[in-house]
């Protein structure tokens, strides 16, 4: 039997945006869905409209004030007094008007798609505009307005009394996501990273792993800056298959930031498009083994919007749709997209071979000893 | 920092006589790794995980199910304790904690048992001094060593609206330099970088595309 995929977007996911000169560019999403259609890997028929969340929902993992707030600045479009301590009105959180609507909508689109899959419609489904993984309760952070991976996780539980598994594989570490569910022992948190020792947020280290009843529930894999492909699959091929099968979800939830390619500008991970076609193929296969095959995934962060995002994001709903992505990027793209392209487009989905970083042996090595850590934590909790 | 600014005031003790058995449950329970032994509210000895892992027979016989349980904290707790006062700064703990390979001190004041500081609470201090309590990045700038090069960065970083979580300085590997380490509170440090790099420092930390890849 074909599993049935849905593809839920919106053009007005276009209004989340921060401005021509932020980093976080709303343009990603439509290069990304043109590049399926010039693909013919997106059918009129596999798109389903977002409904926006309502305030209720969002107060299922933020707090009134917290909301309150975000709308207030957002019918002015200046930040309120006080917006400062909520980490908005910020060089990575500008206020903007109609904020609070764009991003309720980006949530509704994740709440959605966890709807969709949850209520059987489909067997998997992605959130194109979603995976805002910084934000807190009551924080704005790292151009994350509202949570919607933990709206909707925090939806599932209620009312499916679902298990969820998150895997994250943003460059970033998911720190509003796993905070949200710490002591939460019905969600595992995954989170594959670039090391905070440098990079934002500055947390995901191997050691938090939960508290309370949520202990070893939290799972952290920081890798070195300069990671490359082989140690970054060895990785994920190593921690997640042991890690799911332990906690056995009923549904699986992933984000899939493709920040870490080395084109990106905001980190200092060195994968290449191989990294971004194997994650989905890996939690694909885990959602069949483990749940069914209950899948709902989501964007995250991606910073070069022109030769890295679309083609990640390619990989990512070919896989979910099981259809196979064409080597050659179509012409009728390229040639929609280069006059306003500040770099000279792909023209091709597959990398050609990037030069080795300087001290990969070490890195690789470091990271073993991570992953070595890591699956040392897994072998203690099952004992305890 | 002062000990009694990091400690845990609220100590899980058992006494001499609680059988190891009970001891283990009581820190497997807790997620904790010590438990100092108190005899007539006096602190007699102290007892660890590695202790009952080095009397591993014993727990073995002592624990099994319907096992008669015989033998008490007091025959493997060891009695000389290394203890530390509220008032004591935290690096002199860690000293002490690093020298003696030990990964607690018991706090005593006035003869009682007012807390405990652990490797742990040591750890967590390091890491709310660094700044990384707050969601943030690193920016490492080299300056030459001489006065009012802090002030300067600092007001490049001000003029962008971010919080400076924390701030250290290092030497540099360069005689007559140094290094400016902060935690800033933004997600993407590039305008910062380039108007830093614009007024003629080294950016050490994060690297541009084009190097060191």
């Amino acid at each position: 039997m074909k599993h049935r995929a849905a593809f839920v977007y919106s053009p007005a996911y276009a209004a989340y945006s921060f401005g021509t000169e932020h980093p976080f560019n709303a343009r990603r999403l439509e290069l990304t869905v043109d590049l399926l259609q010039s693909m013919g890997l997106l059918y009129p028929s596999d798109v389903e409209e977002p409904r926006p969340a309502t305030p209720e929902q969002l107060e299922l993992k933020h707090s009134k004030q917290y909301v309150a707030t975000v709308e207030a600045s957002s019918r002015t479009g200046r930040p309120v007094p006080g917006a400062a301590e909520y980490g908005l009105g910020t060089e990575d959180n500008p206020v903007f008007p109609g904020m609070h609507e764009a991003a309720s909508l980006i949530v509704g689109g994740t709440l959605t798609a966890a709807e969709l899959v949850a209520s059987g419609r489909y067997t998997h489904a992605l959130s194109i505009g979603g995976g805002l993984h910084h934000a807190g309760a009551d924080t704005a952070s790292g151009f994350c307005i509202y949570n919607d991976i933990a709206v909707a996780i925090e939806h599932l539980k209620r009312s499916y009394g679902v298990r969820v598994a998150y895997i994250d594989t943003d460059a970033h570490h998911g720190d509003g996501v796993q905070w949200l569910f710490y002591s939460d022992p019905e969600v595992l948190t995954v989170s594959v990273h670039e090391t905070g020792r440098y990079l934002f947020p500055g947390t995901g280290y191997v050691e938090e792993r939960g508290a309370g009843a949520g202990y070893g529930y939290s799972v952290n894999v920081p890798l070195e800056a300069f990671t490359e492909d082989d140690s970054f699959i060895e990785a994920l091929e190593k921690v997640l298959p042991p890690v799911l099968e332990d906690f056995r979800p009923d549904i699986i939830v992933s984000q899939h930031g493709c920040d870490g390619h080395r084109l990106d500008p905001l980190t200092d991970l060195c994968l290449s498009i191989r990294s971004y076609a194997l994650v989905p193929r890996l939690i694909h296969e885990l959602a069949h083994a483990l749940c069914d095959g209950r899948w709902v995934a989501v964007g995250g962060g991606g910073y070069n919007i022109w030769s890295v995002v679309p083609r990640a994001w390619a990989y990512l709903w070919a896989s979910m749709a099981e259809r196979s992505v064409p080597e050659v990027i179509p012409h009728n793209w390229s040639a929609k997209w280069a006059p306003r392209s500040p770099v000279p487009l792909p023209q091709r989905v597959t990398d050609e071979g990037f030069p080795p970083v300087r001290r990969r042996r070490e890195i690789e090595e470091k990271n073993r000893i991570t992953v070595a850590r890591v699956l040392g934590g897994l072998v203690r909790r099952r004992q305890g | 920092m002062l000990v009694e600014d990091i400690m845990t005031r609220d100590v899980e003790t058992v006494s001499p006589s609680t059988n190891i058995c009970d001891a283990l449950a009581i820190m497997e329970e807790r997620r904790i790794r010590h438990l100092p032994v108190l005899a007539g509210g006096a602190l007699v000895g102290i007892v660890s995980e590695g202790d009952l892992k080095e009397a591993q027979s014993l727990v073995i016989r002592d624990c099994r199910e319907g096992a008669e349980r015989r033998t008490p904290v007091e025959v493997v707790m060891r009695r000389r304790v290394f203890t530390a006062h509220p008032l004591d700064p935290i690096e002199e703990a860690a000293l002490v904690m690093y020298r003696r390979r030990i990964g607690c001190l018991p706090v005593v004041s006035g003869g009682e048992l007012v807390g405990i500081v652990t490797q742990t609470d040591l750890i967590r201090s390091l890491v709310e001094l660094m700044g990384v309590n707050r969601s943030s990045s690193r920016l490492e700038v080299q300056v030459p060593d001489r006065p009012g090069m802090l002030a300067q960065i600092a007001e490049l970083i001000r003029k962008h609206g971010v919080n400076i979580s924390s701030v250290l300085t290092l030497p540099a590997e360069e005689a007559g330099e140094k290094k400016l380490v902060f935690r800033l509170q933004t997600i993407d440090l590039r305008r910062i970088a380039g108007d830093i790099r614009e007024a003629g420092y080294r950016i050490t930390w994060p690297p541009t595309l084009d190097e060191t890849r």
